[in-house]
């Protein structure tokens, strides 16, 4: 009789793979029919995400100020902003946009991204400004979502700002003025 | 510069699972297809093939980078010449068109065509931030990244520019699911009504569940040759070919920023006038500048001056109903601004088809003939390409063959456009089929 050898074993843990079917056949010829085998596999990670030349937009935000940016050299204004124009490629200054604009067009999410679900519904509105070329991408606040209607598009919209800033493009909203 | 054909193609069952298999034999499944269709060998593609080319959207659907090179080796075509195209929803698209440069540069007689996505592999609402994840990360994913809601927002400006309705969005959807009933390669195959799409659970107003495509697992194949390269493939298989001939390609862009396009003039296709369109501010957010672009590019390299009277079918894509609807505008099938007339008037319904619908201009040039993208499914790095493929079996007149149903093949088709398109208008591309043979 073989000797009995203790291996060293791995001490087990109560964490692991998440099974969610492991059929095995008698015969392996009929492998080939065997179901999948799924297994979860978590990925997080966390990026350090710079702002770079855009960096004065969020500074702006935390001081109550909505800035972008205009070319010096052909006038072109921006909602968003931009470092370099678009049309001329010159560097843009920066400038404070009104408080007040104009819903361009909108939507209520009722479902989103994982990370916004929670958020859900929330309404997403391009403000227009007479005066500014392009556009802006916020929320509207302060309204019910389910009286969603065209009418809202050309409603008159005030910006505010979160007191204690998050340094993303949230930290303005919009509300009807 | 040659000839370029599209010889032949492959589509696997577009499924919203395909946990049998990984991507590799899911291409090779669209891949044998092309093979079995010209009756050509494994072995004898492997010597014939010049180079190839494959398209995968995203890196993090599948958690897999170079999964371009893994789907080359498992097709047998090492060690020749491969590249990854990506650029979005158009990823297809852009795949089709680095697949006729190769042949059309005068480089390749033969280049194969692959592209996937397994979007199955995350919850539907990760797939989603993983597609928003393709808008600005600094100003537009964080205020609330989904792109049904940036495409909403598109269709609320077009309502109000346009007065474009909800119905009329609908009526996309009763179309593109009724037609998708006689496409067994299709994952959605109903037949609905325009109550159907309005009372489905609300996404992003005003786009309902049934406005939108649904993700997918799924592979499409095309082979391109040129003249040099069919008398080759004829030679191998003892057959004669059925080619459809690429007659024009054409590409275009916009800010990916949608808050960043501007309000101008309207790019003029040959039959339009500046005075169309004279309180027109253009492109905005209500139209795809993109992909008016790519249209007059393509209908110019095509000597197409006429586009609805000169195609005799359309493959878009309508990931949305309602960028359907913008696409006919962008695509010259009528005047910016009357989509939702054109899609009430039933011009882009198949004809000989009871969608239930009183329909006077029914069958004047199909669009989605297939079902497109909203029936089918969006597996988008093969997206494209299935557009291709469905496209090439219309101009051979196969279509009954491949879908066991001869319902969808429209009668003497000589002529169809194809457009594939990204993220809200960004990457949008056209290209031209015409049967060669």
């Amino acid at each position: 009789m073989a000797e009995k050898k203790n291996y060293y074993k791995i001490p087990e843990t109560d964490d692991g793979t998440i099974l969610f079917n492991v059929p095995f056949p008698e015969d392996l010829k009929q492998l080939k029919d065997m179901a999948p085998i799924l297994i979860k596999q978590p990925y997080h990670i966390d990026y350090l995400h710079s702002y770079g030349q855009d960096s004065p937009f969020f500074a702006g935000l935390a001081n109550g100020k909505l800035l972008s940016n205009k070319c010096p050299k052909c006038g072109y204004t921006y909602g968003t902003p931009r470092m370099h124009c678009m049309y001329c490629g010159t560097e843009c200054d920066w400038f404070e946009l009104p408080r007040e604009g104009y819903i361009h067009c909108f939507t209520v999410c009722h479902f989103g991204s994982e990370e916004f679900l929670p958020e859900t519904p929330f309404i997403l509105i391009l403000v227009e400004w007479p005066e500014v070329d392009t556009l802006f991408l916020a929320r509207l606040v302060d309204v019910d979502p389910a009286d969603a209607s065209i009418d809202w598009v050309g409603m008159k919209v005030r910006a505010q700002f979160k007191r204690l800033s998050k340094f993303k493009p949230t930290d303005v909203y919009f509300v009807p003025a | 510069m040659p000839d370029v054909y599209v010889v032949s193609g492959g589509v696997s069952k577009f499924a919203k699972a395909r946990p049998d298999r990984t991507f590799q034999p899911m291409v090779k499944e669209a891949y044998d297809y092309l093979l079995d269709d010209i009756g050509l060998d494994f072995t004898q593609a492997v010597e014939l093939v010049d180079g190839t080319t494959s398209s995968y959207f995203s890196d993090h659907f599948g958690r897999q980078l170079m999964g371009g090179a893994m789907a080359t080796d498992y097709l047998g075509m090492c060690p020749k010449h491969n590249k990854r195209i990506e650029g979005g929803g158009a990823t297809g698209g852009l795949n089709f068109q680095a697949g006729w440069e190769g042949v059309a540069s005068g480089r390749f007689d033969i280049v194969l065509t692959y592209g996937w996505e397994t979007m199955s592999h995350v919850n539907t609402w990760k797939g989603n931030e993983f597609i928003a994840l393709a808008s600005d990360v600094s100003f537009d994913y964080p205020v609330g990244g989904f792109y049904s809601g940036y495409y909403a927002m598109m269709v609320t400006r077009h309502m109000k520019e346009f007065g474009t309705t909800v119905e009329q969005l609908a009526l996309v959807s009763v179309k593109n699911h009724n037609n998708a009933f006689h496409n067994p390669y299709a994952q959605k195959r109903k037949r609905i009504t325009i109550e159907d799409v309005r009372n489905s659970t609300m996404v992003a107003w005003p786009l309902t569940l049934l406005d939108i495509c649904v993700m997918s697992d799924g592979a499409a194949a095309v082979l391109f040759a040129n003249e040099e390269g069919i008398n080759k493939l004829e030679k191998a298989t003892g057959r004669s070919m059925k080619p459809t001939k690429v007659i024009g390609v054409g590409g275009g862009m916009d800010a990916m920023r949608m808050a960043d396009r501007p309000h101008g003039d309207v790019i003029l296709l040959p039959h339009e006038k500046a005075e169309d369109y004279k309180d027109l501010k253009y492109p905005g957010v209500h139209s795809f500048r993109s992909g008016r672009n790519a249209s007059k590019e393509a209908y110019k390299m095509a000597g197409i001056t006429d586009p609805i009277n000169e195609l005799d079918f359309v493959e878009l894509h309508d990931a949305y109903t309602s960028s359907e609807i913008q696409t006919y505008e962008d695509m010259g099938l009528c005047k910016y601004g009357e989509g939702g007339g054109f899609v009430e008037r039933g011009a882009p319904f198949m004809p000989g088809v009871d969608y239930g619908y009183d329909l006077p201009e029914q069958g004047k040039i199909p669009v989605n003939p297939s079902g497109g993208l909203i029936a089918c499914g969006h597996p988008v790095g093969a997206t494209g390409l299935m557009q291709a493929v469905f496209g090439h079996w219309q101009c051979q007149g196969t279509i009954a063959d491949h879908f066991g149903d001869p319902t969808l093949q429209i009668k003497d088709a000589k002529r169809g456009a194809i457009h594939s398109h990204a993220g809200t208008g960004t990457y949008v591309t056209v290209s031209i089929l015409e049967k060669g043979f």
